[in-house]
């Protein structure tokens, strides 16, 4: 589908733009980085309105860190509202994955945990958030455990961990035998 | 309009070799401004240097060379920096210039990167002291002895020498980055505008300034707009506007209270839902907003268009003209090439009667607001000899009729991009940035404003 095609890749251009935008000289453009968000959101929404109406039936469930797109079906907690444009960015901000496909599917597994957060706000640990104006290291270890061998990794409980540092585990390591990325 | 304009040779800005093809990045011009009274214009560039031009007086010997600018003064404004605490690099790069009002022989203008904004006195010597008791003419201390009567300094001529100096620096204020400055028409304060807030200063404080605008959210997350652009009404100190990301324009009054996050007028054009697309946030982002010069009109630049509006009517735009329409197929090809980043500003001329903005492969459009008439010119070395009278382009969109002469949309070199443009106040004389060189357009024939 033509329009699926377009958001994908505006979404991927969309967040190498931001990962470039940290290394460029002068530091963080905050009104340039706002734009490429919003941009961000209108292709996710567009995204994902999309995929629904092409496939409402959900697929054979897979594992929860799978980092196929149609997961995140299986994940579709009830309701879906707005998500916040802000956690798109702040999975952006993480250190880009390989390829543009990979970081796309990172947008959306951020949709999981960010649903998770909708259903239950009084949950809602406050976390550490990045904001956009502030250079936050992205190197900082993730506070997941080091799995041992043979252990699965299973789905994050309510707001235990943070997106960005989920997003990337799950995204380059799809199969589940991955120890906590240190970045 | 169909007047014929004239054009002097393009200044190289940095006198360097005219022909190489490649642009160094520190000579990009990055601002232009004339001063109050058109006798001096002064281009900013990305490596902190701001050259200022001087009119050539009008001499009946020499006709042709009535009106020219010529350089008369260059230097280096702002260095780049490095804030240990952030670990970012401060670009040198001048994002605006504004001048003061003449109030004495020295000319002052502002001059600001993405954090410090400097006053800058330019002032000329042309006569020096000589005749010193004590020193010689070079300088060296006399012998006492051979000194043998007194005598009074007099004045003598040298050549004229430009002098500049930093009179002010105005720092540590702007947490994120400058884009506008504004004299203000009380002549004693300014205002400087970063993409959340706007600070009032007085010319003559530095450690101090007010925070007059301020919409950073409690929580970064809930950001959704910034401010692109400010400026302080024409005549009435107490009134500014500032446009924003989302393309709403804020009347302020500063006589309502300290804090000016309520605006006294909002202006705002409904978006046009069929026009949606992933762009329609990024390209009805103002770039630029000015005052007309009666202080009745605003001009905002978005992407695609230049609107005027009444003050006195917030619901819509009273005109809007389209700049390149022929682009808003092409958005996606543009964010991707981040030409849709650009920020295009835009000029009034001094009656408010034509206004002007920048596009693409050189070109910059006029529009006359009476006749509705407008034009697209090129700034560029091959169709602007001396005295040549500049043609009129056209740029065909896909599909459409193609005459000869026309440019297709696809062959626009979008590198060559004209963002910053400003107008004489009282002549049609028109300056233009095309990345490092400076064209200045004069229209001989009708050089009185109508």
């Amino acid at each position: 589908m033509e329009v699926n095609a377009e958001a994908r890749r505006i979404l991927a251009v969309s967040i190498s733009k931001l990962y470039a935008s940290r290394t460029q000289r002068g530091g963080l453009r905050l009104h340039r980085s706002l734009l490429v968000s919003l941009v961000m959101r209108s292709a996710r929404d567009i995204y994902h309105a999309s995929r629904e109406s092409e496939a409402p039936g959900a697929p054979t469930p897979q594992e929860p860190m799978d980092s196929s797109p149609s997961s995140e079906e299986q994940k579709q907690l009830p309701p879906q509202e707005a998500e916040p444009a802000q956690t798109e960015p702040q999975c952006a901000l993480s250190p880009a994955p390989q390829t543009a496909v990979e970081a796309e599917e990172c947008a959306c597994d951020s949709e999981i945990t960010e649903d998770k957060e909708n259903m239950s706000p009084a949950a809602r640990q406050s976390r550490k958030r990045r904001s956009k104006a502030s250079a936050a290291p992205d190197f900082l270890p993730s506070k997941r455990a080091r799995l041992e061998p043979g252990e699965e990794r299973y789905a994050a409980p309510l707001g235990s961990c943070r997106v960005g540092a989920s997003c990337i585990t799950s995204c380059l390591f799809p199969h589940n035998s991955a120890c906590c990325a240190s970045l | 309009m169909g007047e014929d304009t004239d054009t002097t040779p393009a200044l190289n800005h940095r006198g360097f070799l005219p022909d190489h093809n490649y642009v160094t990045e520190a000579d990009i011009i990055s601002t232009v401004e004339f001063n109050h009274t058109g006798e001096l214009l002064a281009t900013g560039d990305k490596g902190g240097r701001v050259v200022i031009f001087q009119r050539e007086p009008e001499s009946k010997t020499e006709p042709f060379a009535q009106g020219e600018y010529n350089v008369y003064s260059t230097f280096q404004s702002h260095e780049p920096e490095f804030d240990y605490l952030k670990s970012l690099e401060i670009e040198e790069k001048i994002n605006k210039i504004r001048w003061l009002p003449q109030q004495n022989a020295a000319h002052f203008l502002l001059s600001t990167n993405d954090k410090t904004i400097k006053l800058w006195k330019v002032s000329e010597r042309d006569k020096r002291p000589e005749g010193y008791n004590l020193k010689d003419e070079e300088g060296r201390i006399k012998d006492i002895s051979t000194v043998t009567s007194l005598q009074v300094p007099v004045l003598k001529p040298m050549d004229l020498m430009v002098e500049v100096s930093p009179r002010r620096v105005f720092a540590n204020a702007h947490t994120y980055h400058v884009n506008s400055i504004s004299v203000n028409s009380d002549y004693e304060t300014y205002m400087s505008a970063d993409d959340l807030r706007i600070n009032l200063w007085h010319l003559d404080i530095t450690d101090r300034s007010f925070n007059i605008v301020d919409i950073k959210p409690t929580n970064m997350e809930d950001l959704t707009e910034v401010i692109t652009a400010a400026e302080f009404h024409p005549h009435h100190c107490n009134l500014f506007v500032y446009s924003s990301s989302k393309g709403t324009l804020r009347l302020c009054d500063m006589r309502e209270a300290a804090l000016c996050d309520k605006h006294s007028k909002l202006f705002e054009e409904p978006e046009d839902p069929s026009a949606r697309s992933f762009f329609s946030e990024i390209i009805s982002s103002v770039s630029d907003v000015k005052f007309s010069h009666s202080g009745r009109y605003l001009l905002t630049r978005d992407y695609l268009t230049a609107k005027v509006w009444d003050l006195n009517m917030e619901s819509k735009p009273l005109e809007t003209y389209q700049v390149h329409d022929y682009l808003r197929s092409k958005l996606c090809s543009l964010y991707e090439n981040d030409c849709i980043f650009d920020k295009f500003e835009c000029a009034w001329n001094g009656t408010d009667s034509v206004i002007m903005t920048g596009a693409y492969n050189n070109f910059f459009r006029m529009f006359d607001r009476n006749t509705k008439r407008d034009v697209t010119l090129e700034a560029s070395r091959e169709s602007s000899k001396p005295r040549a009278v500049l043609k009129p382009r056209r740029v065909c969109a896909a599909g459409g009729k193609r005459r000869k002469d026309d440019i297709s949309v696809d062959s626009l070199d979008f590198t060559k991009k004209i963002l910053h443009t400003a107008w004489h106040p009282t002549e049609n004389i028109i300056a233009i940035a095309a990345t490092n060189n400076l064209y200045i357009f004069q229209d001989k024939l009708n050089n009185e404003m109508h």
